[in-house]
């Protein structure tokens, strides 16, 4: 990092215990022990020893490669904490999620499979039972989109002031996807009349099943192979996943199996047991599956510290019912708002990018985002959602407007709410 | 090339028409294989909370408590309750259903699931989590005898099969509603 700014000759006087090495250039290595940082974030980018040329422009530079690497210095991660793990929101700019930072909600772990094995069966109410190969599949019409994928259970009810967007509410990532729309597949096979209802199966250990009304499966339904341009990733599904725009992931199924087609729902443990919201008046929410709009900072944040003068609050906005419209931000804990700029084109379903310029004079200040979409809804704060559904009803569809408190010196922190 | 056809397309037309009106139409791209039954038995393993899918077999209380201390008590916890994966057993005073407003109390087959079949159907396909789908089916039986009995909803001498089970009727089976969240401004 500081590499630049240091000259190369001194560099050199520190590293001359090895005569060998020629101007300019350094073993990696030896700059480390050097004690020089020049070289320090290239050390992780490889555990070959490598020619770190000082000024770029007086050695010719690395060839070409098969398959490109991140910057040494660059090395986003998720957060993997078991059956789930969490993309790291505020390393990252635009609205794309890299298919390798995805988040995971895993229920028995990623299954190998063997893609020229793999089929999709469909049947149960339907003119043809028929099962389709991955080169089937490819061969239908493709389709691509680019939407939100998240998880329902997406918030760290109670989370300290130390933690990151990651943290918070890291089960939230952005794909392109590309595939075949189900619709086409359900005409392809002839749904007999009075169907109503899909299962969709997935083939990892816990054989994952839910219930997916027709009209959805008609509507933006999607089986798709290819996540950013590529094959998906292992965990995200590979070779073929369910992909339902705007609807809570699990319903998303992961190694898509067989779809069966019946006259009512199947009730799996995963619409039951799990995935559903209990109300203060008794009652359980069942089928909650779309995921409300919602918003959240993702720089300045905590760990970051700041500096006196301009800042530009950046953070992302997405609703599962359409297009986010507006995003307002507030500077002063959420008295005062103004519309953020968002960054086009804006889809529906889809990630969208917010930015705010912020002088920042170096008191104490709290900053807000909270998100309109194109049905009217406003995110919520912690205190509404609390009123209508209760301490209890965790964890799932809980999007709050977020908070981020800056120190007076510099530091920043999540300023969370208290889920009691 | 294409005279010889012509003759052909009126009918073909008219056929499709009324092919449609019967029928939803014919594949349109003609991909996919055809699939033996015994391909679709030796997938389709789901079963619908009316008990169909629910296959040969039975199971009593007394087996499904055997096959619960061998298989499953090293994570549920024996009798059901206080397991690392969570309980399956409890079920609350006059059957209220307070979770929203009481985080702290645990949610079981006996004071949350909704249905019989999901049962089944659950421990079926996905348990025992470290060896899933290696329990027979009569196992299966017994083990949601087993779950029904200690959550008090049949009594110790049950007998379940697929002539009984989804008959069964749970204390949480009128708790659930469509969700009735639509966006606009009101918050749900
Ligand atoms: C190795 C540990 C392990 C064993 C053994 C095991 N389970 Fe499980 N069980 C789990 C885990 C973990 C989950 C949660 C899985 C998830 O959420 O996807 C679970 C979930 C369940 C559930 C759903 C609970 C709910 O509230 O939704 C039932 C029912 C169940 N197990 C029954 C059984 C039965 C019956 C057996 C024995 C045949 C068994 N399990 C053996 C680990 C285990």
């Amino acid at each position: 990092m500081a590499g630049k700014d240091v000259d190369s000759t001194e560099v050199l006087k520190a590293g001359s215990a090895a005569p060998s090495i020629k101007r300019r250039e350094l073993v990696a290595g030896l700059v480390g022990l050097s004690g020089a940082a020049v070289a320090g974030s290239a050390l992780s980018a490889s555990t070959a020893p490598q020619r770190i040329s000082l000024d770029p422009t007086r050695a010719p530079g690395a060839s070409t490669s098969a398959l490109g690497n991140r910057a040494g210095g660059e090395q986003p991660k998720r957060i993997p904490l078991g059956i789930i793990s969490l993309t790291p929101l505020q390393d990252l700019h635009g609205t794309i999620t890299p298919a390798d930072l995805h988040f995971e909600r895993h229920h028995a772990g990623i299954p190998a499979i063997e893609a020229a094995q793999h089929e999709l069966l469909i049947h149960g109410m339907v003119e043809r039972t028929l099962k389709f190969s991955l080169a089937d599949l490819k061969r239908f019409p493709s389709v691509t989109r680019t939407c939100f994928l998240e998880c329902s259970g997406n918030l760290f009810t109670n989370a300290p002031e130390q933690t990151t967007p990651q943290m918070l509410c890291g089960l939230t990532s952005q794909s392109e996807w590309t595939g075949v729309a189900l619709s086409t597949l359900l005409r392809e096979v002839g749904v007999r009349p009075g169907a109503k209802w899909l299962l969709a199966e997935g083939s990892d250990a816990a054989v994952m099943t839910r219930s997916i009304p027709i009209e959805k499966a008609r509507d933006d339904a999607l089986v798709v192979y290819a996540q950013n341009g590529e094959a998906i990733r292992p965990e995200q599904g590979y070779p073929l996943r369910l992909l339902l725009p705007g609807w809570e992931g699990n319903t998303s199924i992961k190694w898509l199996r067989r779809i069966e087609v019946a006259d009512q729902s199947f009730m799996t443990r995963e619409e039951t047991s799990k995935y559903t919201d209990p109300l203060p008046d008794g009652t359980a929410r069942q089928f909650s599956v779309v995921m409300d709009a919602r918003s959240v900072i993702t720089t300045p944040t905590y760990p970051q510290h700041i500096e006196k003068g301009w800042q530009e609050i950046r953070g992302l906005a997405w609703s599962g019912r359409g297009r986010i419209t507006q995003v307002d931000v507030s500077i002063d804990a959420g008295r005062s708002w103004q519309p953020a700029v968002l960054q086009g084109p804006v889809l529906p379903k889809a990630h969208t990018r917010f930015t705010q310029p912020w002088h920042w004079d170096g008191q104490e200040a709290e900053i807000q985002s909270r998100a309109i979409d194109e049905t009217g809804y406003v995110q919520p704060t912690a205190k509404q959602l609390l009123a209508v559904r209760g301490p209890g009803s965790v964890p799932y569809h809980l999007n709050p407007i977020t908070a981020w408190r800056v120190a007076p010196s510099g530091e920043m922190f999540y300023r969370g709410d208290a889920w009691e | 090339m294409i005279r010889p056809y012509l003759q052909y397309l009126l009918p073909l037309a008219l056929l499709t028409v009324a092919h449609n009106s019967v029928a939803q139409g014919k594949a349109e791209f003609g991909l996919g294989r055809v699939v033996s039954e015994a391909e679709i038995a030796a997938w389709d393993i789901d079963v619908m909370p009316d008990g169909r899918g629910l296959p040969p077999g039975s199971g009593t209380v007394a087996e499904g408590a055997e096959v619960y201390a061998q298989s499953c008590e090293q994570c549920h916890g024996a009798g059901g309750v206080g397991g690392h994966s969570g309980s399956l057993v409890g079920r609350l005073e006059g059957d209220q259903f307070p979770f929203a407003n009481d985080p702290g109390i645990k949610k079981t087959i006996g004071n949350y699931w909704p249905y019989t079949t999901t049962i089944f159907d659950y421990i079926r396909r996905a348990m025992p989590a470290d060896a899933p789908g290696s329990l027979s089916n009569g196992e299966v039986y017994g083990l949601v005898a087993w779950l029904l009995y200690r959550n008090e909803i049949v009594s110790s001498d049950t007998t379940l099969s697929a002539d009984n089970l989804a008959e069964i009727r749970m204390p949480a089976r009128d708790r659930f509603v469509p969700d009735d969240r639509r966006g606009g401004a009101v918050v749900r």
